[in-house]
C-alpha cells in the first residue's frame, strides 16, 4: 500500500504552541487586529449605511462620540470606571474558576438596598450618616446575593453559573416589585431621590473614577501580593492541589465570593448615590455581563483591566455617536462592536500559537522524514 | 517593523483628532436644532409614529439633516438625561422625548439648562413642575376611539341585520395593555362610538400586562373570540390581536396605522396620534421666540388625531360617510365624547366625578371633572385621565404592571 518513492505530502502549514512570546510582538499583533478591526468597520459602514459614511467621517464621529465634548469624555471616564469596579468584582471569583455570572444581580440588589435607605432615612438623618448606611447596606446586600451561591457550591458542589444567573432575575424582579410597592405605586419609574447624593468632587464624575481606581490598586495588591490571593490561584490552578496543601477550599470560595458580592453591591451604591438617585430593573443594564469580557481579555490583571475597560467603553460610546449621526438604529454600531471584539479575541490565537509554512519549516531544516 | 507600525497608528489618531476637531468648529454656527430621544428605533410601531413626524414635520419646516438630531434606544433611565444634556451640548434649542418613563430625566434636564426648551410626550408633571422650559403634550386620541367605534358599531349593524347575530349578541372584545387611564379612556370612548349607532352593544376587556408582547395579544384576543366577542379592537403594539382575528376571520378595529397589508378581509378601520403638528408648533414657537404650552393637546381639530382609510372589504356600507358626519359634529361642539347622557355607572347618571389630574404618590383625587353635561376628558392637562368602568363594559382581568 504504502509507496515509498512517493513523497510524504506535507500540509500547507501547521500550528505550533508557542513557548513565549516578546511583549513587543504580542503588542504589534494586537495593534494590527484592532486596527484591520477598525479598517473593516469602515469599509462595512460605507456599504451598510451609504454613501454618507465615508471612512473618514465615519472615524471622525466615532472619537467625536467618545471625546467630542468634555461631556462625553468624562462620561466615557465614568462609563469605564463602573465597568472596571464590576470586573474587579468578579475576577477574584473567576481567578478561583467560579464562573460568577450574578454581577448584574449583585450591583442591582445593592442599588436596591441604596435606594431603600435612601427613600426612608432621607431627610430624617444627616447626609453623611445616611451615606455610610447606604453604603453598608449595598454592600452587605451585594454580599449575601453572592454568598447564597457560594454556601451551596461549598457544601453540595451546586452549578454556580446556573445559580449566579437565576438570582439575576430574583434581584430584576425585586426591584420592579419594591418600585410599584414602596417608592412609586403604580408606575414602573420612579423619582429622583433628594437626599443621599455622593458628594461632588469637581463634577459627580472625578470621585467615582477616583475611588475606583484606588480599589483597582487595591485588588491588584490584594491578589498579587497577599496570601489570601494567593490562596485563590492555588484553588483556581487544581483544587486537590489546594487541598493537599491544606487550603481549605469552602472556605476560601465563601470568603472569595463575599468580597466579589461586596464590591458589586459597591457598585450599585456608586451608581444610586453618584448618578441615578433612583433605581430601574435596568439601573446595571447587563454591565454585569460585560465586565466578564473586560476581566478575561485582561487576564485577571486589575490594571491591565483599566486598558481594556476603556477599550469597550470606547467601543460603545463610539457606536452610540456613530446611529446617532448617520441616523441608523443601535444594531449598526452594535455589529461594529462585535467585529471589532472578534478581532481582539481572535488574535489572542496568534499570540499563543504560532503558523508555520510548509517552506519555512523546510529552510530549517525541520522537515521530518 | 514595530516602530512602522507604531507610527502609522499615531498618524492616525492624529488624523482622526484632527477630524474631530473640524467638525466639532462647523457646530459652532447658530442655527436652529431640534433633538428627539426615542426609546426604541423603527422596530417598535410606537416609536415610527414618531419618527415618521419628525421627518415629516423637519421637511414642512425645511430643516436639513444636521438641524435634527435624533438620539435612538434611549432607555429610561439617567441615560435619558445624559442624551438630553449632550443634546444640549450639540446645540439643540428645543428637545423631544417620547416615552412615559423618560419624563422624570427630562425635567432633570430641564432644571440645569434653562435656555432650552423640553418637551415630552404622554407625561403628567409638567403642570405641577412649575418650570417653564418643561411642557407635555398628548393628543385627544379619545376623538379617534370614538370614531373607529362608530366603524365598529356599524359593523355590528350588519351583522344583525343579515342575521349571523342578534342584538343581544352584538358583544366586542378589547385587549388592552394596562388597567391605566390612558387605555381605560380609550376603550371607553371606543365603546361609546359603537353604542351610539348600536344600542345593544357589550364590550370585555383583557389585559396584557405589557405594551408589546405578540403571544399574549394574540392569546387574548383569541380568548375572548372564543367567550363569544364578534368584533375586536386593541391597545397594545404588536400585530397579536389584528393576525389573530385575521386567522379567526373575526372583525378588527386597529390602533396606531393601519394593519390592512397583513389583515385584509378583517381590518375595519385604525385611529392614531399624528405628532407632525406638535413637532411643528414646537419648532416654530422657539424660532420665533414665542412660549410653548404647558400642557398641549392635539385633537381631530389639529390634524393630530387621525383615522386610516377605511377598508371597504371588511367595514359595513357607508362606513366612510357617516364617520364624516361623526366627525364634522365632534368638530362643532354637537357631539361629546363622554356625555354624561350617553353612559351610566352602576344604573346611574354621573353627575360629579373627582379624578387623579395631579401626579402624587398616592393617587389622590384631585380635581371636579364633569361640568356642563360631560366629563372634560384632556382639558386639565394633556394626557388622559378618564378611569371609570361604565356600564356596559366588563373587565375580565386588571393588570396594573
Amino acid at each position: 500500500m504504502h509507496n515509498p518513492d512517493k513523497k510524504t505530502r506535507e500540509p500547507l502549514f501547521h500550528i505550533v504552541k508557542r513557548d513565549r512570546i516578546s511583549l513587543r510582538k504580542s503588542l504589534l499583533i494586537r495593534v494590527v487586529a484592532t486596527v484591520s478591526a477598525m479598517l473593516l468597520c469602515t469599509l462595512l459602514a460605507y456599504v451598510l449605511i451609504g454613501e454618507k459614511a465615508t471612512p473618514a467621517k465615519f472615524l471622525s464621529q466615532f472619537f467625536q462620540g467618545v471625546f467630542g465634548t468634555s461631556r462625553r469624555t468624562w462620561i466615557f471616564g465614568r462609563d469605564t470606571a463602573m465597568l472596571l469596579c464590576l470586573a474587579l468584582a468578579i475576577t477574584p471569583a473567576f481567578r478561583m474558576r467560579f464562573w460568577n455570572l450574578g454581577a448584574d444581580g449583585q450591583a442591582l440588589i445593592g442599588a436596591l438596598a441604596s435606594v431603600f435607605c435612601m427613600f426612608f432615612l432621607g431627610g430624617r438623618i444627616p447626609n453623611g450618616l445616611l451615606l455610610v448606611i447606604s453604603l453598608a447596606a449595598s454592600v452587605v446586600a451585594g454580599a449575601v446575593w453572592a454568598l447564597l451561591p457560594a454556601i451551596f457550591k461549598a457544601l453540595w458542589g451546586t452549578n454556580e453559573s446556573l445559580f449566579t444567573l437565576m438570582m439575576n432575575y430574583i434581584a430584576t424582579n425585586l426591584v420592579m416589585f419594591s418600585i410599584t410597592k414602596w417608592f412609586y405605586p403604580g408606575k414602573d419609574s420612579m423619582k429622583e431621590m433628594e437626599h443621599g447624593h455622593l458628594p461632588q468632587v469637581l463634577n459627580e464624575y472625578l470621585l467615582v473614577i477616583l475611588i475606583v481606581l484606588a480599589l483597582t490598586t487595591l485588588m491588584f495588591i490584594y491578589l498579587y501580593h497577599t496570601k489570601q490571593g494567593y490562596e485563590i490561584s492555588v484553588v483556581g490552578e487544581s483544587e486537590n492541589t489546594a487541598r493537599y496543601v491544606g487550603i481549605n477550599v469552602g472556605k476560601v470560595t465563601v470568603r472569595t465570593l463575599l468580597l466579589s458580592g461586596a464590591i458589586c453591591g459597591l457598585m450599585g451604591f456608586l451608581q444610586v448615590s453618584a448618578f441615578d438617585h433612583s433605581v430601574t430593573a435596568q439601573s446595571i443594564g447587563g454591565l454585569g455581563f460585560t465586565a466578564i469580557m473586560v476581566s478575561w481579555l485582561a487576564k485577571f490583571n486589575p490594571f491591565i483591566m483599566i486598558g481594556t475597560a476603556g477599550l469597550i467603553a470606547f467601543l460603545q460610546r463610539g457606536g452610540q455617536q456613530i446611529s446617532t449621526a448617520f441616523d441608523v438604529n443601535d444594531a449598526i454600531p452594535n455589529i461594529f462592536i462585535g467585529i471589532i471584539l472578534f478581532f481582539i479575541i481572535g488574535c489572542e490565537f496568534f499570540i499563543n500559537y504560532q503558523i508555520k509554512f510548509r517552506a519555512s519549516q523546510r529552510s530549517k531544516g525541520g522537515s521530518a522524514k | 517593523m514595530f516602530k512602522k507600525i507604531l507610527s502609522l497608528c499615531l498618524v492616525l489618531i492624529m488624523v482622526a483628532t484632527l477630524c474631530v476637531s473640524m467638525a466639532s468648529c462647523s457646530g459652532e454656527k447658530d442655527e436652529f436644532k431640534f433633538g428627539v430621544i426615542l426609546l426604541h428605533d423603527e422596530t417598535s410601531t410606537y416609536d415610527k409614529n414618531f419618527l415618521e413626524a419628525v421627518n415629516r414635520a423637519a421637511t414642512s419646516l425645511g430643516l436639513t439633516e444636521d438641524q435634527v438630531i435624533i438620539k435612538r434606544d434611549i432607555p429610561e433611565s439617567n441615560a435619558c438625561y445624559e442624551a438630553a444634556a449632550d443634546l444640549v451640548d450639540a446645540g439643540c434649542d428645543v428637545i423631544f422625548a417620547d416615552s412615559f418613563g423618560h419624563e422624570t430625566f427630562m425635567i432633570k434636564a430641564a432644571k440645569e439648562f434653562k435656555n432650552v426648551e423640553f418637551c415630552h410626550a404622554t407625561g403628567t408633571m409638567a403642570h405641577t413642575e412649575g418650570l417653564d422650559n418643561f411642557h407635555n403634550a398628548f393628543a385627544s386620541i379619545y376623538e379617534g376611539r370614538f370614531l373607529a367605534g362608530v366603524a365598529a358599531g356599524l359593523k355590528l349593524n350588519e351583522m344583525i341585520e343579515a342575521g349571523t347575530i342578534t342584538a343581544e349578541q352584538a358583544k366586542m372584545g378589547y385587549v388592552g395593555a394596562f388597567t391605566f387611564a390612558e387605555v381605560i379612556s380609550g376603550y371607553t370612548s371606543f365603546y361609546l362610538g359603537a353604542k351610539s349607532v348600536c344600542p345593544s352593544v357589550t364590550m370585555d376587556v383583557q389585559f396584557t400586562g405589557s405594551w408589546y408582547d405578540e403571544t399574549k395579544e394574540k392569546n387574548a384576543a383569541i380568548a375572548l373570540i372564543d367567550s363569544g366577542c364578534v368584533l375586536i379592537s386593541q391597545h397594545a403594539d404588536s400585530m397579536g390581536a389584528p393576525s389573530a382575528c385575521e386567522d379567526r376571520g373575526v372583525p378588527n378595529v386597529s390602533y396606531n396605522g393601519s394593519t390592512v397589508g397583513s389583515c385584509p378581509k378583517t381590518f375595519i378601520v385604525s385611529s392614531k396620534i399624528d405628532w407632525t403638528p406638535y413637532f411643528e408648533y414646537i419648532c416654530k414657537a422657539v424660532m420665533e421666540g414665542k412660549k410653548i404650552d404647558t400642557d398641549w393637546t392635539g385633537s381631530i381639530k389639529t390634524n393630530s388625531v387621525v383615522l386610516s382609510e377605511v377598508n371597504t372589504q371588511a367595514a359595513a356600507a357607508g362606513t366612510q360617510a357617516k364617520l364624516d358626519e361623526v366627525k364634522a359634529k365632534l368638530l362643532s361642539g354637537e357631539i361629546k365624547v363622554f356625555d354624561t347622557d350617553s353612559f351610566t355607572v352602576n344604573g346611574e347618571k354621573l353627575t360629579s366625578y373627582k379624578a387623579d389630574v395631579n401626579t402624587d404618590a398616592n393617587y389622590e383625587k384631585d380635581t371636579e371633572v364633569i361640568k356642563d353635561g360631560y366629563f372634560h376628558e384632556s382639558e386639565y392637562r394633556s394626557a388622559p385621565y378618564f378611569d371609570i368602568t361604565i356600564d356596559g363594559i366588563t373587565l375580565v382581568n386588571t393588570n396594573f404592571g
